[in-house]
This record gives C-alpha cells, sequence and structure tokens, in this order.
C-alpha cells in the first residue's frame, strides 16, 4: 500500500502525523474508519434496493431494472436523485419537529451499532466489552423514529402502522435477547470480537450447530425486527395504506428507506458474527487447500460473502411467503420463540455441564 | 480538563431534559425529553466506566419501559391542563419530597468524603478491567441470594399480573392453530369423478 | 402416528422449506420478460386500438351519417353532425370521437353498416395538450388513409368468421 504513494507525499506526511498528539491521531483515525464504514453501509444499501429488485424480479419470471446504465446497474442513483429533488411535504397539522426528526431517530442507531461489529480480525470501530449489549440497546432505539413518525404524522393509519410495529418489535426484541443469551453463554464474551474468535477452526466450531434454533429464532425475529415481509404488517399496503410513513415524500421518505435497508444489513452482519464465526472462513483446517491457500484466512470477504447471503434471505422470503395475520405475529412472538429460546437455554445449560460442542475446551 | 467539560457539558443537557419533563405541555414530548435524560445519563455513567450500567440502562429503560411509556401517552390523549390545574395544590408535598431528596444526597456526599471517597476526582480503571465481569461475579457470588430472590421476586410479579387479566370465559370462540394448520384438504373436500352430463 | 409427523413437519418447517423451493426453483428460470419497445407480443387483427373512418378505393368517404356508433356507443364518446353533401348524399359535417370517453369496446365498427369506423391496431400514441383527445373527422380520415393497407389486410383476416 505505501509503495503506492510517492515519497516525496508520503514523507511529509508521516513526519505530520508523528507530530500529532496521541488523542488528535485516534481522533484521527478513527473518523477517518467511521466515514469509510458509513459511506461503504450507505453504498451497500444503494445496491441492496437493485439486489432486491433482481433477485425478486427472477423469482417472479422477471428481469428487473435493466434501464439504468450496464445491467441497470444506474438504477439506485437513479432512485436517490429523484427522492432528492422531491418535496418533502409536511402535513399541516403534524408535529413539524418530530415529524422531520423520526427519519434521523430510526437512521441513527443502524449506523451506531456499525461501531462495534468486527469487519476483519484486526479492524473494528469500537471494541468494548459490552458488544452485544450495546448492539441490543441500540436495535432497541430504533423504534423511536418509527412510532414518531407514526404519531407526529397526526394521520389515523400512520398511527395504527406505529402501534402494530410498536407491539412487533417490543415483542421479537425479547426472544432475540434470549437467542443471544444463548450465543454469550457459548462464546463466553459479550465482546463480539471473542465471540467470532470463539466460533474459529472450521464449520463444526460455528455456532449454527449446537444453537440451530436459537439461530433459527434470531434470524426470523431479526426479519420481523427490520419490518419486512412476512412481518411488514407496520406498513401493511393493502389496509393500512403505507402504515408510519404514508405522509413522508422525498428525502424523509428515502431515509427511512435507508434505515430499514441499513437494518437488514446490520441484522445479516449480526447473524454472520454470532452463528456463521463472522469473518471465519469455511475452509479452516481443510489442508488439500494447500499451506498458503487465501481462501483459507480470516478476513472480510468471508463476512461479505455471509452478508450477502443473509440478505439473499430476506429477499428470497419476501418473495416467497405472504404477509403474516397481526394476531398470529403476536402469538409467534409470545408463545412460540420466547418458549423455544428459554428450553434452549436450558439445553445449553446441559450441554455445557456435560462439556460437549463449543464448551468441549473449557476447564473445571 | 477535557472529561470535566464532557461532564458538565452532558450534566447541563441532562438537567435541561429533566426540567423538560416536567415543563412539556405535550405528553409525548415529556416522554421524548425523558429519553434524552436517559440517554444524558447513560453518557455520565460512561464518562465513569461504567459501561455495562449505561448501557443496560438503554436498554432497559430507552428501549423497552420508555417504548411502553410511549404506547400508553400516545393512546390515552392525555390532557395535561387539567393535571396542571392541582400543581399549586401538590406544590407543597412536592418541595417536601425535593428537600428530602437533597438532604439524601448530600449525606451520601457528605459521608463518602469523609471515608476518603472520589475526594480526588475521576480516577481511570486499570488496564484490562471489565466492569461487566466484575459486577458478575459480585452478584453471583457474594450477593447471589439477594440476586435469585429478586429474579423470584419478578417472575412471581409476571405470574401474577398474567393471572390477574387472564379469564376463561365460557362460550368464547377460539382459534385452535395447529388444529388449523393440521387439516388436510382430503379431510375436507370430496372430489367426485363423473361425466359430463348432456341435456336431451 | 399422525401426530409425531405433524410434530416432526412443524419444528423442521417442512412447508416453508417447500415454499422457499418453489421459488428458489423459478429463480433459476428463464425469465417471460418482453423488452417491450424492442420486443412486442404478436397483436391479434381483431385488436381494438385507435380509430380511423375509412374510404371507398374511388375516395369517396365511407360514412353516410346514419349515426348508429353515436347510438350505440355506451360511453357516448362519439358526436355526429351532418348535412347534406356538395353530391346531395348525406355525410358528416362533424365526427368526433372523445378518446378520454372512449373505451374500445368496438360497439361503433359492429354497427356500422357501411364498415365506415374501424379500429386499428395501432395503441402506440399520446396526447400532449387539452383538445388533442378529441378526434376530429378529419385526423380520422388521415389515419384511415395512412394506415388502409393494415385496416384491409386485418378486416380480410378476420372476414371468413363473420
Amino acid at each position: 500500500m505505501t509503495a503506492l504513494i510517492p515519497d516525496f507525499v508520503m514523507l511529509p506526511w508521516m513526519a505530520f502525523w508523528e507530530g500529532l498528539p496521541p488523542l488528535m491521531q485516534l481522533l484521527f483515525s478513527k473518523t477517518t474508519l467511521i466515514v469509510f464504514v458509513t459511506v461503504c453501509i450507505i453504498l451497500t444499501v444503494a445496491f441492496t434496493t437493485y439486489f432486491e429488485r433482481k433477485v425478486i424480479g427472477y423469482m417472479q419470471g422477471r428481469i428487473g431494472p435493466n434501464r439504468v446504465g450496464p445491467l441497470g446497474l444506474g438504477q439506485p442513483f437513479a432512485d436517490v436523485i429523484k427522492l432528492l429533488i422531491k418535496e418533502i411535504v409536511v402535513p399541516q397539522k403534524s408535529n413539524r419537529f418530530l415529524f422531520i426528526i423520526a427519519p434521523l431517530l430510526s437512521i441513527v442507531p443502524a449506523l451506531a451499532t456499525w461501531a462495534v461489529i468486527p469487519l476483519n480480525p484486526t479492524t473494528v470501530i469500537a471494541d468494548i466489552n459490552a458488544g452485544l449489549l450495546y448492539v441490543l440497546a441500540l436495535t432497541s432505539v430504533g423504534v423511536y423514529g418509527v412510532i414518531l413518525a407514526g404519531w407526529a404524522t397526526n394521520s389515523k393509519y400512520a398511527f395504527l402502522g406505529a402501534m402494530r410495529s410498536a407491539a412487533q418489535i417490543v415483542a421479537y426484541e425479547i426472544a432475540m435477547g434470549f437467542a443471544l443469551v444463548g450465543v454469550l453463554m457459548a462464546g463466553g464474551s459479550l465482546n463480539l470480537g471473542d465471540i467470532t474468535r470463539a466460533q474459529a477452526g472450521g464449520v463444526s466450531h460455528w455456532f449454527i450447530l449446537p444453537l440451530l434454533p436459537l439461530f433459527l429464532v434470531y434470524f426470523i425475529s431479526g426479519v420481523a425486527e427490520t419490518n419486512r415481509a412476512p412481518f411488514d404488517v407496520a406498513e401493511g399496503e393493502s389496509e393500512i395504506v403505507a402504515g408510519f410513513h404514508v405522509e413522508y415524500s422525498g428525502v424523509a421518505f428515502a431515509v427511512f428507506f435507508l434505515a430499514e435497508y441499513a437494518n437488514m444489513v446490520l441484522i445479516s452482519a449480526l447473524t454472520s458474527i454470532f452463528f456463521l464465526g463472522g469473518w471465519a472462513s469455511p475452509f479452516e483446517g481443510w489442508t488439500f487447500l494447500g499451506a498458503e491457500s487465501l481462501l483459507r484466512e480470516p478476513s472480510f470477504f468471508w463476512l461479505a460473502v455471509k452478508i450477502a447471503f443473509f440478505i439473499f434471505v430476506f429477499f428470497w422470503l419476501r418473495a416467497t411467503f405472504p404477509r403474516y395475520r397481526y394476531d398470529q405475529i403476536m402469538r409467534l412472538g409470545w408463545k412460540v420463540f420466547i418458549p423455544i429460546t428459554i428450553v434452549w437455554i436450558a439445553v445449553e445449560g446441559v450441554m455445557a455441564w456435560l462439556r460437549i460442542g463449543p464448551w468441549s475446551g473449557m476447564a473445571g | 480538563m477535557f472529561h470535566a467539560i464532557l461532564f458538565y457539558s452532558f450534566a447541563a443537557i441532562l438537567v435541561v431534559a429533566a426540567l423538560g419533563v416536567i415543563f412539556a405541555r405535550n405528553p409525548v414530548h415529556a416522554v421524548m425529553f425523558l429519553v434524552l435524560a436517559f440517554f444524558q445519563s447513560a453518557v455520565l455513567w460512561l464518562l465513569a466506566e461504567a459501561e455495562f450500567l449505561a448501557i443496560v440502562l438503554v436498554l432497559v429503560y430507552v428501549g423497552a419501559v420508555m417504548v411502553l411509556f410511549l404506547f400508553v401517552v400516545m393512546m390515552l390523549d392525555v390532557e395535561v391542563e387539567e393535571i396542571r390545574g392541582g400543581y399549586t395544590r401538590y406544590a407543597p408535598l412536592g418541595i417536601v419530597i425535593a428537600g428530602l431528596m437533597v438532604v439524601e444526597l448530600a449525606q451520601v456526599i457528605w459521608l463518602r468524603g469523609k471515608e476518603g471517597f472520589a475526594v480526588d476526582g475521576f480516577r481511570p480503571t486499570p488496564e484490562g478491567y471489565s466492569n461487566t465481569e466484575a459486577l458478575g461475579s459480585v452478584l453471583y457470588t457474594e450477593h447471589v441470594y439477594a440476586f435469585e430472590i429478586a429474579a423470584v421476586i419478578l417472575l412471581l410479579a409476571i405470574v401474577a399480573a398474567i393471572s390477574l387479566t387472564m379469564r376463561r370465559r365460557p362460550g368464547l370462540k377460539q382459534q385452535d392453530i395447529a388444529s388449523q394448520v393440521a387439516v388436510r384438504a382430503q379431510d375436507r373436500v370430496r372430489i367426485v369423478k363423473m361425466a359430463s352430463e348432456k341435456p336431451e | 402416528m399422525s401426530k409425531i409427523r405433524s410434530l416432526l413437519k412443524t419444528f423442521s418447517l417442512w412447508e416453508l422449506w417447500q415454499g422457499l423451493s418453489v421459488t428458489l426453483r423459478n429463480f433459476f428460470r428463464p425469465s417471460v420478460t418482453i423488452q417491450y419497445p424492442e420486443e412486442k407480443t404478436p397483436q391479434s387483427p381483431r385488436f381494438r386500438g385507435l380509430h380511423a373512418l375509412r374510404r371507398y378505393p374511388n375516395g369517396e368517404e365511407r360514412c353516410i351519417a346514419c349515426k348508429l356508433c353515436e347510438a350505440v356507443c355506451p360511453a357516448l364518446a362519439i358526436t355526429i353532425e351532418s348535412d347534406v353533401g356538395d353530391d346531395g348524399t348525406r355525410r358528416t359535417t362533424r365526427y368526433d370521437i372523445d378518446l378520454f370517453k372512449c373505451i374500445y369496446c368496438g360497439f361503433c365498427e359492429e354497427a356500422c353498416p357501411v364498415d365506415a369506423i374501424v379500429e386499428t391496431r395501432i395503441h402506440e400514441y399520446h396526447m400532449e395538450k387539452p383538445g388533442e383527445n378529441i378526434m376530429t373527422k378529419d385526423k380520422l380520415l388521415a389515419i384511415g388513409d395512412k394506415f388502409d393497407a393494415m385496416i384491409a389486410a386485418d378486416k380480410a383476416a378476420d372476414a371468413k368468421y363473420r
């Protein structure tokens, strides 16, 4: 990397860098990383919308967007430009301040959670001990955007959407939290990096095997938490028009849209980290690939592959299943998922006691 | 120095938010001020390197309790002006309670000061010290009985709440999802094969 | 036994996997999309698109202002005024079709005793200004002249079914 930059740029830069106080160095490097990660997420979200339309199109025997740019790859940018130049219509009887701030409240947690997500064995913005709790706390804060949007709009459809979404998110958060309790029992840490490291050593060490029910519960709760089909009753266009964002237009709508997709990418990333070993390579321990094979090295590539797979599953579910009825969603959350997670935590206790699975290496 | 600036700015926002809870005319605004207050106190705890408590505060209060608060406040459509009518009537009681709390806080600060705690300002925890681990090891060793009893009491509260509200009303039609799902077409529909009839 | 089987099915999410496999199979099937401006679906000669007024091969207008089309039109889209023409025959002085009212049912075509009003296969047309939705007699005749060959071929193809 350093070889790419000529000396007459690099040397003064290094001198300047060494001259900075440590606090400034930290601030500068972290800010760079944060900006980089945020821009990457926003670009990912843009192409996720394109990916969704293509995947669902193919599943329905269509082609999907193919007019803007080669293969339609310019479509996300066309959409963004369209949304940027549209007017933000604020309803007259709405609560103006909350109406404007609600989209921001939903995007900020979705982006802020990336602070604790380990991107590869060495890169993480904030390597904090209570990372898993931080993730839980921020995902639970994301619901405010939806509730406030529904309330501030002063429309019955928006309000109904907000109520549905709030009840749904509160219900599924519990199942999600319990599923994560199982993960942290297996990983023995609240730090996401440590949880990933606990799964090193090939596919057989990934938590998806001992924690299969929790994996399913976590991912399905994640789908419910992001208000995606088949749990998208919060916007249920056939009943309540568009739910909480009926009156949103232009950039304000775009931010909600961005938040929804950013949350999807986030849930995909978290599921990969908690159950599929994050950055770990699935070929770890496959000696016939050669000693120096890059495929066996843990790297960001594997995390990206896993995230892409889960995003595909999100769209696959959307293309396959019809929308759940609202009371059935509540039943599934409270009466099915929570008991399953509690039972499996007890099973894990037994597994830990007998020293099988991820606990086999544990002493005493 | 940097630490102190952060502390005072966040504390100032906390005080403003707490005042906002009381003085906001709109109950939803009041709830949002309370959320802001919780966030600020979480930040203060983070500054004191109590990251576990800070995050749990956000998780439990902001993420769960306040959402339900908002839920209720939005549904009920509270008339603030009516409640405000009793403002002066309850003021003496409020002042007494506030006074008591100030005395208690002062007492704690004074006692701690005498014992030599926190007089030299903020002391950073040593490298590698995990707040979560420390809390866990204390909870599950020294205070394990108290902890378990608290857990049982909470469980009891859940059971009590459910048993109070759950009624089996006779004649109420309920769905049995499992039996609905188990239905097969061959149990319900009889397909008859017959030759087509022609009018004479 | 059936209880156990249904329990197993529930917990293995069997039916969900079945549904997912359907969509996954379709994912790999070729798309059936027709890329419209470049590719087009075949049209029937009976396609009912933009209207036209026809002429006889000697250039005489077919329309005799009998107003049967005006009477039969369910959307009241046709307005006809008639007068005696230069050659002493009954002719229309005004023949307007409001394309916004027209529902393209083809009744006018069926009602016409002289096959004057027809619906062509043209479906790619648009209006840019208010008022352009009114097809006047001149416009209708112009369309009939321009696409005479196509209209005649379509009529011939359909004639044996009438």
